[in-house]
Formats: structure tokens, C-alpha cells, sequence
């Protein structure tokens, strides 16, 4: 039995590119299992979690947490909202990023793959810092921008932490997505092109949909990194959880326990994320190449 | 004999942790990490400079103290006080009974009053019906935030936070502010730069409320840390004493910036 | 103020050019960026053996570890570890009679960035152990070689090619997530990188000179490593 599900393991491993297994190491993409959950040796690990937990809720600070639940919630709300508009624009992105690389012509070639390049090569807190601090600070010198009826957007932070997020998870799935088109075998684009298909159709109807059907298993690891680089968005005065909790700190002066709630808080997140994209990858049925 | 066994024992943990432990330890000044100016900021060679940095080796040189100045984010400069990254902090923190339930303090070393700028094409004032449905930018952890928080956030005011007064600043310059709120001295160190000149003025000071602009700004000490305690308090006063304290202040200041 | 006015003598190398900074705070980035990585590889061989060959208590913690590492925004631990980690020290530092440590930025940097990198590197070289085919070690236990030196002697050399495209990406993260050690104050590349530009607002200019710096220190990896690579998959058939 451990043998079978090791070179089972082994082998969906050997086949997939290296960036995907290293998302997998960087992201929690799947629970650990509940299966044989109760053996004796993990009962006595879970006493003594209990254990610290107990401690953890006698020994340290909590009397803010109900002062600050609103705040926390809202937090949470806007991380979420966050996450969700920039994979969904980022991946908006990745496709044709994605695509003129494998087929475009030269000068989009080399665009998008500078694109990749820049944004992969730099950390993303600092590309958060030029769009705001650098970027955002040369806007208001242009009268035009100032008058524009863009202006009282640009004056708030969300849109560079947006931005800064929506290139990231762009410049990361376009390289996914580069890899997923070029794989589609040629045999069923030419199956497509000898039943008379336009380009437009063939690429729409068949290229596409398979071509994201690939790419659909690293969504999940790609989402959760996403979620873990949210919180950078604090830096530049967007007020989500990480910024409430940072709030909550400075207030009160403790260390631990604002921080503590917020580990639990993400790690509560990430498996919420890791549990619906399971759900949704049994209604699509893939394959996990 | 025992102890040494000890010392020996925890040397060696502490060795492979890749901690070094000296034996006669110098005192670590923690300033903020982020500029401050006129008070703390790094020159070009990455050597802080300002009036603080001043004070604080003034302070050293008269306690006869072995400082080194230990920049540590503004954001968790008490956590790293009472987590003996550093041993005191000089970074121009106010003297307030809300620190004072976490920290230890000094007496005071500097008093100014707390100023708003503005824009120069708005006319508003420094009052919470000045600052009625405008924004209006503070540094994070800082007695302004609470000021701003408690008058003008009630009176119909958005309060941002920034993590240093320089960015909310710039973010006055670059119009994604209305007002700033901060330190008399530090605005006014801004309004001197070519940035500040061009796009802002001085609209006012507010009205001052001890319970939440404290008594002055001390230096930050850990609770029980008498004895450091007693030597910092000697030392100021003895360069109050002494004309050092103002000769270093007169290449900063017009004025006395120990107030009143 | 004008956007085609750049002041290219604010990257000066000597002061008042904010140039040597930089260099300085790159050096201290690439200084925290090889002590993480490495202290990452040695908690992740640790881990991933713990992981595969450990008893079940062993194999759980480490399972907790990746997990809560996997889970959890870097920005966050980095927090956790640097005033729990420096603070754990110092009270078992009191507690042996010792007073306080002297624990220097770049240890707590190292620090907290190998304890996340170990927990990328456990899952990394877990899985490259795991594309060693199976016969190989079995053969090397037939041979009566011992669990250590099966490990030293064929499982670690078979598994090195599998993981070092992983590994080269975990160095690439490890230089990228120093930059978030600016977040406590720590004077690397992206701090003074704010510094400079707050106090001369020229906040594109140093900026996008970082940028270049760190995208610079990028490629030279990515050369280093298709250099590795190469060498490492030695007597490899050609990949199709």
C-alpha cells in the first residue's frame, strides 16, 4: 500500500515543471488527510496542543478582542476582496500573456516575457512601493490627471495595491499559462483547422478551454501564494486584516497575541480556500497533468 | 565555580544559536528606522545625524555610557524595548499615561506644540470644524493619531495612517491628503524643503489636551530599569546645566526646544 | 519637479550620492539571503528525512511545521519569529543566570528567514527523495549499507538533480523575501531604498534603481544556476 501511493506520488512529481512543484512547497494545497486521525500517538500531540492552546487563552492578553471584532471582520473582508479581484484580473492577464509568448509576434514576445522577467526578478513589496510612493507621487504634477474624473481613485491606495497584486499574479500564471498553451497537443488543433474552423473559433473553442483546463491545477497553490502576499497591501494604508491587527498592536502594546489571531485567521483562510477549490476540481473533472 | 559552569553552559547555546554575547554590553539607542527629520535621519553614508542623535550621544558621553544607535521600526519600537533588542528608546516619543502602562520614561527632554499643514489653495483651521469631511494624514502609533482620532475623526474627518511622517508627507504633496497633523518642528521642517515650499503652509496648531499630547517627549526605558533610569535623568540634567544641551539645539532650532 | 529632470548624481557612489547605500544595503540583503537559504537547507534535509523516514510523532511535528509555514503569509512569521524568536533566547538566557544577549539584526535575519525557507526546502527535497526510484535504495539496503550511509551514499547524490530546479527557485525567493525584513526595520536593500528616496523624494529614481539591483542579482542566479543544473544532470538523456 505504501509503496503503490509512493511511486504514485513519485511519478505525478517527476512529470510536472519545476515551478508548479515549487508552488506546492510554498502553498498548502492540501489538507492532511483525516484518515487513521485517531491513533494514540497523535492523541497524546493533541493534548498537549490543547495544552498550549489552554495556556495560550489563560496566560496571555484577550480582553480587546471584542472591541476589535468589527474591525477584524471587515478586515478579513477586504483581504478576501482583495484576493479575489486581483487572481481574477491577474489571470484575465495571464492568458494573453500566456499566449503571444508561445505565438504571438516578436515584439509581444519580448514584451510579455520582460513583463515575466521584471515583475518575477523583483520583490513585490518594493514594485507596491514604486506604484505608490513613485508612481502614484508623479500623477498629481499632470493638471490633466488632477482634473480627470480618475483622480479621486488615484488619490486612494486600494488601486496601486491592485495593481501591484493583479501584475504579480499575472506575471506568475502568464509563465503557467505560456507552458499550458504550448502544451495542448498539435493533433487536436490540426483535428480542429482540417474541420474548417476559423482561427478565432479554433482558438476560442478548443486552444483556450484546453489550455485552462492545464492550467486549472496550479490555480489553487498560485491562489493561496496570492493570499499570502495580501498582506503587503498594509504598507501602503490599505486597511485590511493584517493593517487592523498592526492597528490592535500599536494600541495596545502587546506582541503576541494580535499576531497569534492573525496566523489563525490566514491559516483559517487558506484552508477555507484549500476546501472550495477542492470542491470545484470534483465538479471539473481533470487530470492532475 | 557554579556559575561559571553556568556561563560556560549558556555561552555555548547561545554560540551555536549564532548569538554573540559580549561581556560588558554597550547600551543600544533605538531610533526609528524611518527619517525624522530634523530630529533623527541617515545622511547619505548611512550615518544618522539630526538633533536627537546629537542628544542622545550627548546623553551617552555625560552618563559615560557605551551607546550604539540601533534604528528599529517605528511600528515596533515598545515589543523591541521590552524584548531587550534595545535598551532605551530616543525617537522623539511623547510622555503619555497610556505608554506609561507598558514602558518606563525619563523626564522630559523636548516639549513642542502639535501643528496641522494644508494645502496652500484650501483655507481651513486646526479645529474639528476646520477639518470636517477632509482627510487627514498621521503617523501610525503616535500621540497624533490619537488626537486626530478623539477630535477630529468625530467631527466628520477620515484619519489615515501612515507608517512614517515622511510618507504622509509626500502623500500631502502629491494631493492624496487634505491636512497632516504632527509635530510643530517636524512640519516645519517640511515646509522648508523645495516639496513642502511649492505646495503647503502652516494652518495652525491645536488646541492642546495634556491627557492625550502627554507631558513632553521622553526617552523610553524599560519598566524596572532603575538604574538606567536614574543615570539618563542625571545626564539630561546635566547638560540642561551645563550649555550643551543648547549649544547642539541652536544648529537645529531658532528657538527653546525644551519648551516650557 | 519636473519628470525629465533626473538627478543621476543622487546614485553616486560617494555622498551625497545615496550609490554606496545601496550597495550596502543590496550586500546585506545578499548577506541575510545566503545565511537563510543555507539554514533553510539544513532544517529542510532535516525535515524532509523526519518527514519520510521519521516515527510518527517526528513525521507530525514536521507535518505541523510545513503546514502552519505553507499556510501562513511570510510577512506574518517574519513578525512571530523576530520578537518570539529573540525573546525565547533572552529568557532562556535569563533563565541560565545570563542576563540579556546581544542578538545582532542579521542573526534575527537569518533566522527567521531559514525557518521559513526550511519549511519550502523540507517539501522540496521531500519530493525530489521521493523521485529516487525506489529499487536503487532498496538495492543499496541489500548491499547491507546503513541508513546513514544509504542516505550519504545514494539517496541524497540519486535525488540532487530532482531537486535542484526547486532549490534554485527557493534561492530566488529567499533573495526576494529579504526584502520584506524592511518591515522591522532592518537596513536592507528595500529599506534604505525608502530611506534615500524620503530624504531626497526622488522616489522613482531609487526605486527603480532597486528594482534593478535585485533583478540584476536575478539574473546573475539564474546563470549561476543553469550552470548547476547542466553539471548536475550530467549523463541525464536529453529532456524531450
Amino acid at each position: 500500500m505504501r509503496a503503490q501511493e509512493r511511486s504514485r506520488e513519485a511519478a505525478s512529481l517527476v512529470e510536472l515543471p519545476p515551478e508548479e512543484t515549487t508552488v506546492d512547497a510554498m502553498a498548502l494545497t492540501h489538507l492532511p488527510s483525516a484518515r487513521g486521525f485517531l491513533k494514540p500517538h497523535r492523541i497524546v500531540l493533541m493534548a498537549i496542543a490543547g495544552g498550549l492552546v489552554f495556556c495560550a487563552i489563560w496566560f496571555l492578553r484577550w480582553d480587546w478582542l471584542p472591541q476589535y471584532a468589527g474591525a477584524l471582520a471587515w478586515g478579513v473582508g477586504v483581504s478576501l476582496l482583495m484576493l479575489a479581484s486581483t487572481s481574477i484580473l491577474g489571470f484575465a492577464f495571464a492568458v494573453p500573456i500566456g499566449l503571444v509568448q508561445v505565438t504571438g509576434p516578436w515584439p509581444l514576445k519580448a514584451l510579455a516575457q520582460g513583463f515575466c522577467t521584471i515583475i518575477r526578478g523583483t520583490p513585490l513589496l518594493l514594485q507596491l512601493w514604486l506604484l505608490y510612493y513613485g508612481l502614484g507621487s508623479l500623477f498629481p504634477q499632470f493638471p490633466a490627471i488632477r482634473q480627470s474624473f480618475l483622480w479621486p481613485y488615484l488619490r486612494e491606495a486600494w488601486p496601486y495595491g491592485v495593481a501591484a497584486l493583479t501584475f504579480s499574479f499575472a506575471a506568475y500564471e502568464g509563465e503557467v499559462m505560456r507552458g499550458a498553451f504550448a502544451g495542448v497537443p498539435r493533433g487536436e488543433l490540426e483535428a480542429a483547422r482540417a474541420f474548417g474552423m476559423s482561427r478565432w473559433k479554433l482558438f476560442w473553442r478548443i486552444w483556450l478551454p484546453r489550455a485552462v483546463h492545464r492550467a486549472l491545477p496550479t490555480l489553487n497553490g498560485e491562489t493561496v501564494l496570492q493570499l499570502k502576499s495580501t498582506p503587503l497591501v498594509a504598507t501602503i494604508t490599505v486597511i485590511d486584516v493584517y493593517a487592523v491587527v498592526s492597528k490592535i498592536r500599536q494600541v495596545t502594546y502587546l506582541t503576541y497575541e494580535p499576531l497569534l489571531l492573525l496566523a489563525l485567521i490566514y491559516l483559517l483562510l487558506t484552508a477555507l480556500l484549500v476546501v472550495a477549490f477542492r470542491y470545484f476540481e470534483n465538479k471539473i473533472p481533470t487530470r492532475s497533468v | 565555580m557554579k556559575h561559571t559552569v553556568k556561563t560556560i553552559v549558556a555561552a555555548a547555546i547561545l554560540g551555536l544559536a549564532g548569538v554573540c554575547a559580549a561581556a560588558a554590553e554597550p547600551v543600544k539607542v533605538g531610533v526609528a528606522a524611518e527619517p525624522y527629520p530634523p530630529f533623527a535621519s541617515p545622511d547619505a553614508s548611512g550615518k544618522w545625524e539630526g538633533w536627537e542623535i546629537e542628544f542622545a550621544q550627548a546623553i551617552c558621553k555625560q552618563a559615560k555610557l557605551d551607546c550604539v544607535i540601533t534604528p528599529v521600526a517605528w511600528d515596533g519600537i515598545i515589543p523591541a524595548l521590552t524584548t531587550k533588542k534595545i535598551d532605551m528608546i530616543v525617537g522623539s516619543m511623547s510622555i503619555t499615561p497610556e505608554r506609561l502602562k507598558t514602558i518606563d520614561f525619563s523626564n522630559k527632554y523636548y516639549n513642542t506644540p502639535t501643528g496641522v499643514i494644508g494645502p496652500k489653495s484650501e483655507t481651513f483651521t486646526a479645529t474639528p470644524e476646520g477639518l470636517k469631511g477632509k482627510t487627514i494624514g498621521v503617523q501610525v502609533a503616535t500621540i497624533h493619531q490619537d488626537y486626530a482620532n478623539k477630535y477630529f475623526a468625530p467631527a466628520g474627518a477620515t484619519v489615515k495612517e501612515y507608517q512614517t511622517q515622511d510618507e504622509a508627507n509626500n502623500d500631502l504633496a502629491a494631493g492624496r491628503l487634505d491636512a497632516v497633523q504632527a509635530d510643530a518642528i517636524a512640519l516645519t521642517d517640511f515646509l522648508k524643503t523645495d516639496q513642502g515650499k511649492q505646495c503647503c503652509e502652516l494652518k495652525g496648531n491645536v488646541k492642546d489636551d495634556p491627557a492625550v499630547l502627554g507631558a513632553g517627549v521622553g526617552v523610553g526605558l524599560r519598566k524596572g530599569d532603575t538604574e538606567l533610569k536614574d543615570k539618563v535623568n542625571a545626564a539630561i540634567k546635566a547638560i540642561r546645566a551645563d550649555g550643551t544641551y543648547d549649544a547642539f539645539s541652536k544648529k537645529y532650532f531658532d528657538f527653546d526646544v525644551y519648551g516650557g | 519637479m519636473t519628470a525629465d529632470v533626473i538627478n543621476w548624481g543622487l546614485l553616486a557612489l560617494e555622498p551625497p550620492g545615496w550609490g554606496g547605500v545601496l550597495l550596502a544595503g543590496l550586500f546585506n540583503s545578499i548577506k541575510i539571503a545566503i545565511g537563510g537559504y543555507s539554514l533553510g537547507l539544513v532544517l529542510g534535509t532535516g525535515g524532509a528525512c523526519g518527514k519520510l523516514y521519521g516515527g510518527p510523532v517526528v513525521k507530525d511535528l514536521m507535518e505541523i511545521y510545513t503546514t502552519l509555514v505553507r499556510a501562513v503569509p511570510e510577512l506574518v512569521l517574519i513578525l512571530l519569529l523576530y520578537y518570539a524568536g529573540t525573546d525565547v533566547l533572552n529568557r532562556a538566557a535569563a533563565a541560565l543566570g545570563y542576563g540579556t544577549v546581544n542578538i545582532s539584526g542579521l542573526a534575527a535575519g537569518i533566522f527567521v528567514i531559514g525557518v521559513v525557507q526550511g519549511a519550502y526546502a523540507t517539501e522540496v527535497l521531500r519530493g525530489a527523495i521521493l523521485a529516487v526510484p525506489a529499487g536503487q535504495i532498496e538495492a543499496a539496503r541489500a548491499y547491507g549499507m546503513s541508513p546513514l550511509l544509504t542516505l550519504r551514499r545514494v539517496t541524497l547524490p540519486a535525488m540532487l538533480p530532482h531537486a535542484i530546479p526547486g532549490l534554485s527557485n527557493l534561492w530566488l525567493i529567499s533573495t526576494k523575501d529579504t526584502a520584506l525584513l524592511a518591515v522591522v526595520g532592518f537596513s536592507e536593500l528595500t529599506l534604505v531604498t525608502r530611506q534615500a528616496a524620503g530624504a531626497t523624494k526622488a522616489y522613482m529614481l531609487f526605486f527603480c534603481a532597486a528594482g534593478a539591483l535585485y533583478l540584476l542579482l536575478t539574473l546573475v542566479s539564474n546563470l549561476i544556476i543553469r550552470f548547476i543544473e547542466a553539471r548536475a544532470r550530467r549523463g541525464w538523456a536529453a529532456p524531450s
